[in-house]
């Protein structure tokens, strides 16, 4: 290469170095030049880049300048020998500068009170670029913030369009709720036909919040409904607090990742009026036994297998769209937070001797999709839901902020009894692979008929996206799969639905990393704080008395006095729930209009379901044949035959609506067969007819 | 529908010639007919719905009976295209942000360049091409679909 | 499948066109198509079907020709069109379709081709079908010339019988537009007659796919649609990538405004395009190959599809080329109107369903191209160039243009010059040479100003630059480009702010918008350009202007970004107090930008007669009947209603 040439000699000498800035560096195990810069120890900006996601380009701040080749960007530059790299020169500075003045002319400046302020990292920029005016006259027309959803906010005003939510959904969730429309000057981050984010595809899961570096995608806040509830001297609020919150909130207090604050979330929220601090960690030992019984019925009799966990409301809703023919594989129990929600209510209510309606449940989460799930009609009781409001840990720090309390210094409380009482089993269902090991906790004893030791399980650790083991209990052997991530998940379901892969249990999660990792948790950067919030997850287990969700004794109690055993109608109807599938397309009705005749006076009327699942399940061919075999019978003007989309019955598909009947799990000869009965009486219909007007005449 | 999808295999490589003949068939891209594809391609909604507008080539609003394309082109534009829009805009309220009349009749489009530079101004009205265009001659292709449309009805 | 045999197509045409003395061929190229050329080509059928035996009557492409050559009679070509519309040969001459002239200003064009010596040619302009008879009577039965039809030559009238004298062709060499509007584009035996295919088959059958870079590489090519990269090196390193599956890709996506070289030889010359794709798959070891043409040339479609399908029936394509063990196939895929799709690695997205978004290079499409694999992108021209190098070798391609820039170039001359159309001359040719020698310099009596090349990517050329030879070294240094090759001729009524807003306008919503320094750089550097010329501009607007197009130029993702701020430096460069006078005056020189415009009424020519008056939208003008009138400029909105309407010509706009 001609570069060479204008090299140093004493650096061809070296091997594996480039130079940066002057110094020489090693090149090591960085996929791209922008990692070896940081690893260097040079702190370079940018939106687009993540380590998790494909490489994109477009934000042009990582910009550098390379001996012979020009300006670059370093994302996109694979390190090599002998480079000589500048990192901070007068242009590269001018042209970072103008990037973030030009982003700033079109961006909506409304930042004080911005929700995403105190970590937005375009004001960062701002600040450390040293960007004092913005010479670009404002001209943006404002456009309507989304707020269709009941876990995000959308602010295109703020976009970027760096696209990092775009790749987030598509490459980590595999949804591709969002992606880019239209183009030029005109380009815009939209959710399909500018429909609202809450309207479409999206599972809720947040990710595209938390990785959005500016205020354009946020989480939907339930503040003052919080604030409300907690003033109203006619409610009794009752907390519940997910594992993961304890050891995530602290960051937003400026303290060490991992560390575990639940102490100071309970005096604070003492504080600030609530009525009862409980762990959803208590809820989550309950669904141990739930689901642990329920699997292993099912593994005795071999049917519904794999189960899949049902604890993560954005892996439930993405099944409910996609797999609504494996619905019956997902565990029947309800999450944690709404067990919490329906059993704590009731048992409020009958304690305190008030009417459910007073008593006001708040989940502190971890999960912007709970916010979702607490509004599904099924988990409401009389009208009111299980869960009054769900708030993310962001959320309840902002509120510790707003009641001026200092949380570093509060003075650790305790949580109430009995719900606020757990196993370490309970904790692990904050990381990746804790529902799994707590199942496992609680089913391997019973398959073993012996005791186990906790620590058997930790093979479904880690932070990989799939993991799987095989666990032999006792000469039964378990395969078990732990999955974060959608995209991962729907590669896994892909393996066992074409037979690829077989398990017994399957955890399903959609947050890399699990729960802790949760769009409503601090903002984080990296894994190093992934793995210190895991391990506080794990030190929790340890330090805690007991470790398995059997063994809790307020649990014990509970079904003595309450819930009689494990799967019992009274445990059904509390703490278990079912699925329906759903469309993943809009709200609305839709007309599929086929662009052709309608025939006007058509005396039968079909529509045939083109929904994914139907046309999995061969409506297409169905369509096609009724078409072929209505032209053969000639009787195109007497049938009005059109595809549409989804009845909500996909499990049953294909469904096929005539005249206006919904017919499930149809055939075309069932079709056929029916076409020509009505074909036949109609014909018949017309003779009479027409012999009587040749009476009457 | 069916057909154009068998005809490319459903390959999501080939969505822009799919999204072209279905356009063929309907004069637009209608959102049902989007999310069909979508489904059938096995490609997110939201990702169609981004290629479909990337292109200026697609339409997801319903076009008139005429299309009247005025080539903005360099050429054209030097020999005064803008006053061709600027007729368009005066006649029948059309421009960048309503581009089609309530009645369907026409719909209006800026094409940045036809390649017909030599006979700049160029106007395109369904397929037939008028070159040298000015403001008088448009005016009088224009009045000449009128006639002909009121003669119909 | 059977080899083709070119020694037997070229008897059959033969045989078919002896007896005859003249072909008529009729352009068919979008200009004259657009002027009527298809009535007149049907009028000649009429004609010469009742009175047979005069005449082969053809339709072609795009007449590019530089003067239609007087047709070597040994060698005759084409199928006539006549046995398609179901009419019996005529027999003294023969009516073809052709491409275009390249003087579309003048179409229809119909040229008389001799088939037998002692005949002449004769070129006939702004031909309608009422003048057929009057040709076939005049010039084909009696060998006269109507004289009215002939070619004039805008400022001093003179006229020419034969294309080959008129200043516009008579200083052009031709090499990929060589056969354009002398061949029927829908007709691959005229192709193969006039020795097409021939380079094919002898790269194919004895050269080496390394042999044929080399040549490639030795002749200088520099690809001809946009930056110059150098064609060889592009194949040599295509082809050193080993891989079982490589795509080459034609870039038809010719999407500057003002640029239609491209869409003129796939319309005329379709074959010579494929014959150049041929043999660089072969040369690269691509064994797919896809035409990206723009939607917006349907004819190019058309023929490319109808040249693919011919070649696949002759055996030219599919397995085996040349009975070698070559297989090459290829597909015309249609853009869908996206300008940004011109760039390579937009160009590959969209052919695989994407948004036609560029990404970054390298990895190089010759390394990672379509559907990841080794890919050659080169642009129609440079494809349509291959073949003479082929024939001629690779010195003879160099006898024409300069050392770093060998060969010719084909530029769509516009704008405000007498003669527009298509030319294809020798690189380093002035620009001088271009616009007054070829293109008859400036109409109406105005001053030239400056010529605007390569579009939105180019940049503008003034007064100073006419003696610069035309190359890509010379251009890229003036912050233009050859681009495509679009040269727009301004005169002294254009106003250079507006022509680069015009462009700015055209980037900021052709940008795909993925980078930020394009997406909001174009935004705001179209939005300062409307301010300029809208009155509303603020001191420093220039030095912001200046400031974004640098940082965009320099850092931007792809070239459509970094090319963008072109015709904004270049034109800062040379007319700076224009821009200085918009802003600091608010004053137009050219007098084109209408919001800088004050209107008044000369009192001693107006009589008063409230015209103007009373269509005035803002009422602004004020008068007694008779008396002369005035207009209030804090009402005037400068539409210009008045002074268009005033019969007095007493209003006037400074």
């Amino acid at each position: 290469m001609s570069e060479t040439n204008s090299i140093p000699s004493a650096v061809i000498s070296e091997k594996n170095t480039l130079i940066i800035d002057g110094r020489m560096v090693t090149i090591g195990s960085e996929r791209n030049l922008l990692e070896l810069i940081r690893s260097a120890g040079i702190n370079m900006p940018t939106f687009c880049y993540h380590s998790d996601l494909s490489v994109y380009g477009a934000c042009r701040l990582c910009i550098v300048e390379l001996q012979g080749r020009g300006i670059v960007t370093s994302c996109t530059t694979a390190p090599e020998p002998g480079m000589v790299v500048s990192v901070n020169t007068a242009e590269l500075r001018r042209i970072r500068r103008i990037t973030v003045e030009l982003l700033l002319a079109s961006h909506d400046v409304n930042c004080p009170t911005c929700a995403k302020s105190s970590s937005c990292r375009l004001l960062d920029l701002v600040a450390r670029l040293g960007v004092s005016t913005v010479r670009y006259r404002s001209r943006a027309a404002k456009q309507p913030i989304d707020t269709s959803s009941l876990s995000l906010v959308r602010d295109p005003n703020k976009c970027v369009l760096c696209g990092d939510c775009v790749r987030v959904c598509q490459e980590m969730q595999g949804i591709g709720a969002l992606d880019f429309a239209y183009r030029g000057s005109k380009v815009q981050v939209l959710p399909a036909f500018g429909q609202g984010i809450g309207e479409v595809e999206c599972v809720n899961c947040g990710q595209c919040s938390a990785i959005c570096p500016t205020g354009a995608l946020t989480v939907k806040s339930d503040i003052d409904r919080v604030w409300q509830a907690l003033h109203d001297p006619s409610k009794v609020v009752a907390v519940q607090i997910a594992p993961a919150v304890r050891v995530g909130i602290g960051e937003a207090f400026g303290l060490a990742a991992g560390e575990t604050h639940i102490g100071q979330i309970a005096a604070a929220l003492r504080q600030m009026g609530a009525s009862y601090i409980y762990d959803t960690a208590f809820a989550a030992d309950l669904t141990v036994l739930e689901e642990g019984t329920e699997f292993l019925k099912r593994f005795r009799l071999g049917e519904r297998l794999p189960q899949f966990t049902s604890c993560c409301p954005a892996w439930v809703k993405l099944a409910e769209q996609r797999y609504p023919d494996m619905l019956e594989n997902l565990s029947s129990c309800r999450s944690p937070q709404q067990m919490f929600g329906s059993l704590i209510k009731q048992e409020l209510a009958k304690e305190t001797g008030r009417s459910s309606d007073d008593i006001f449940i708040l989940s502190i989460m971890p999960c912007t999709a709970k916010k979702f799930e607490a509004a599904r009609p099924e988990f409401s009781t009389g009208g009111r839901p299980d869960v009054d409001a769900v708030i993310t840990t962001q959320e309840l720090a902002r509120m510790i902020r707003e009641a001026c309390l200092d949380f570093t210094s509060l003075e650790p409380d305790s949580l109430d009894m009995p719900f606020g009482f757990k196993s370490g089993a309970g904790i692990l269902f904050g990381a990746s692979g804790g529902v799994a090991e707590a199942v496992l906790r609680f089913a391997g004893e019973i398959t073993a008929k012996r005791w186990l030791n906790p620590a058997e399980f930790h093979r479904v650790r880690g932070l990989e996206d799939t993991r799987e083991a095989c666990i032999d209990l006792g000469g039964v052997n378990l395969s078990v799969a732990v999955v974060n991530g959608l995209a991962a998940a729907q590669r896994l379901v892909d393996d066992v639905r074409a037979g690829r892969k077989r398990y017994d249990l399957i955890e399903a999660m959609a947050c890399p990393g699990g729960c802790i990792c949760g769009a409503g948790q601090p903002s984080m950067e990296g894994n190093a704080v992934r793995v210190a919030r895991q391990q506080g997850i794990y030190r929790l287990d340890t330090m805690l008395q007991m470790h398995k969700s059997q063994e809790n004794p307020y649990l014990q109690q509970l079904y003595k006095n309450v819930l009689q055993e494990p799967g019992s109608h009274i445990a059904h109807e509390l703490l278990h729930t079912h699925y329906r599938p759903r469309r993943r397309t809009g709200a609305h009705e839709i007309d599929f209009d086929t662009g052709e005749e309608q025939s006007e006076g058509a005396a039968v009327h079909i529509e045939v379901c083109v929904g994914t699942n139907c046309h999995i399940k061969g409506s297409h061919d169905l369509l096609h044949n009724l078409i072929d075999h209505i032209d053969k019978n000639s009787a195109g003007h007497l049938v009005d035959v059109s595809p549409t989309f989804c009845y909500e019955a996909c499990d049953r598909g294909p469904t096929v609506k005539f005249n206006d009947e919904i017919l499930e799990k149809c055939t075309f000869e069932e079709i056929a067969g029916r076409l020509d009965r009505e074909l036949e009486q109609l014909a018949s219909r017309e003779a009479t007819e027409v012999g009587k007007i040749r009476d009457e005449s | 529908m069916n057909e154009i999808l068998d005809s490319f295999n459903n390959d999501p490589y080939r969505l822009i010639a799919i999204l072209q003949s279905v356009q063929e068939e309907y004069r637009y891209l209608p959102e049902p007919v989007l999310s069909y594809i979508a489904t059938n391609l096995g490609l997110p909604r939201a990702r169609v719905f981004g290629v479909a507008t990337f292109y200026a080539h697609f339409s997801l609003q319903p076009k008139g009976k005429y299309v009247v394309r005025i080539c903005d082109g360099t050429a054209c534009h030097v020999n005064r295209s803008q006053s061709l829009l600027d007729l368009m805009d005066e006649r029948f309220k059309l421009n960048d942000n309503k581009p089609t009349t309530d009645d369907m009749l026409f719909t209006l489009e800026k094409v940045s360049c036809l390649g017909a530079c030599g006979l700049a101004p160029v106007v395109v009205i369904n397929d037939r091409v008028y070159g040298q265009v000015n403001v008088d001659k448009l005016g009088a292709v224009l009045d000449e679909i009128l006639e002909d449309e009121e003669r119909r009805r | 499948m059977a080899v083709v045999d070119i020694t037997e197509i070229a008897e059959r045409a033969k045989q078919r066109l002896s007896g005859l003395s003249y072909r008529v061929l009729v352009c068919a190229g979008t200009g004259c198509i657009a002027g009527g050329s298809g009535a007149v080509y049907d009028e000649f059928l009429r004609l010469t079907g009742a009175a047979p035996g005069i005449a082969e009557v053809a339709l072609v492409g795009d007449m590019c020709g530089n003067g239609v050559s007087a047709v070597d009679a040994d060698n005759p070509t084409g199928e006539p069109m006549q046995v398609k519309a179901g009419l019996g040969v005529g027999a003294d001459g023969v009516v073809s379709r052709t491409g275009c002239h390249g003087l579309c200003q003048k179409g229809p064009l119909v040229t008389l081709q001799p088939l037998a010596r002692g005949a002449e040619e004769i070129l006939f302009c702004h031909v309608t079908a009422d003048d057929v008879a009057e040709i076939i009577d005049t010039s084909l039965h009696s060998g006269g010339v109507v004289e009215r039809l002939l070619y004039r030559t805008p400022d001093n009238g003179h006229t020419f019988r034969n294309s080959r004298d008129i200043p516009f062709y008579a200083r052009q060499k031709r090499i990929s537009l060589v056969d354009c509007g002398h061949v029927d584009p829908e007709s691959i035996e005229e192709y193969i007659a006039r020795g097409g295919y021939a380079a094919a088959r002898r790269a194919i059958t004895q050269m080496t796919p390394a042999q044929i870079c080399d040549e490639i590489t030795a002749s200088g090519l520099r690809g001809r649609g946009g930056a110059g990269y150098p064609t060889g090196i592009k194949w040599q390193a295509t082809l050193a990538v080993e891989d079982q599956v490589k795509y080459i890709v034609c870039n038809g996506d010719e999407g500057d405004p003002g640029a239609f070289m491209d869409r003129s030889i796939m319309e005329g010359d379709p074959h010579r395009v494929l014959e150049g794709a041929v043999i660089a798959a072969y040369a690269t070891g691509a064994s797919r190959g896809y035409f990206y043409i723009r939607s917006e040339y349907p004819l190019a479609l058309q023929r490319m599809h109808r040249a693919i399908d011919d070649a696949r029936g002759a055996g030219i394509l599919g397995k085996a080329l040349f009975d070698s063990r070559f297989d090459f196939d290829c597909e015309v895929v249609e853009g869908a109107g996206a300008f940004v799709c011109g760039e390579e690695t937009a160009l590959l997205a969209s052919i695989e369903g994407q948004r036609g978004m560029p990404r970054a290079k390298p990895p190089f499409p010759a390394q990672k191209g379509l559907f990841g694999k080794p890919t050659l992108v080169n642009n129609v021209e440079t494809l349509a160039t291959v073949r003479h190098i082929v024939e001629r070798g690779a010195s003879e391609f160099r006898k024409h243009g300069t050392t770093q820039s060998p060969g010719t170039k084909t530029f769509a001359l516009t704008g405000r010059v007498l003669n527009t159309g298509l030319i294809e001359v020798p690189l380093g040719t002035t620009l001088h040479e271009i616009v007054f020698a070829i293109g008859g310099g400036i109409p109406d009596g105005r001053a030239f100003k400056a010529v605007q090349i390569g579009g939105p990517s180019g940049g503008c050329l003034g007064v100073e630059h006419l003696e610069m030879p035309l190359d890509f070294e010379n251009l890229s240094r003036m912050g233009a480009m050859v681009g495509s090759g679009g040269i727009v001729v301004l005169d002294d009524t254009t106003c250079i702010v507006e022509v680069a807003r015009f462009f700015m306008q055209f980037t900021q919503q052709e940008s795909c918008g993925k980078c930020v320094l394009c997406r909001e750089g174009t935004k705001q550097m179209f939005a300062l350009l409307q301010d300029i010329v809208d009155g509303r501009s603020q001191p420093g607007d220039i030095e912001l202007l200046e400031e974004t197009a640098k940082a965009v130029k320099a850092a931007s993702l792809c070239g459509l970004g970094k090319t963008a701020p072109n015709p904004v430096l270049s034109t800062l460069k040379l007319f700076r107090s224009e821009y200085q006078a918009h802003i600091d005056r608010r004053y137009c020189p050219a007098g084109v930008c209408s919001a800088l415009k004050t209107y008044t009424i000369d009192p001693s020519l107006c009589k008063g007669c409230s015209r103007c008056m009373k269509n005035c939208p803002a009422e602004a003008i004020e008068g007694e009947k008779r008396a002369a009138h005035s207009i209030d400029v804090t009402k005037c909105t400068k539409c210009g209603i008045c002074a268009s309407l005033c019969k007095f010509n007493a209003i006037s706009a400074v």
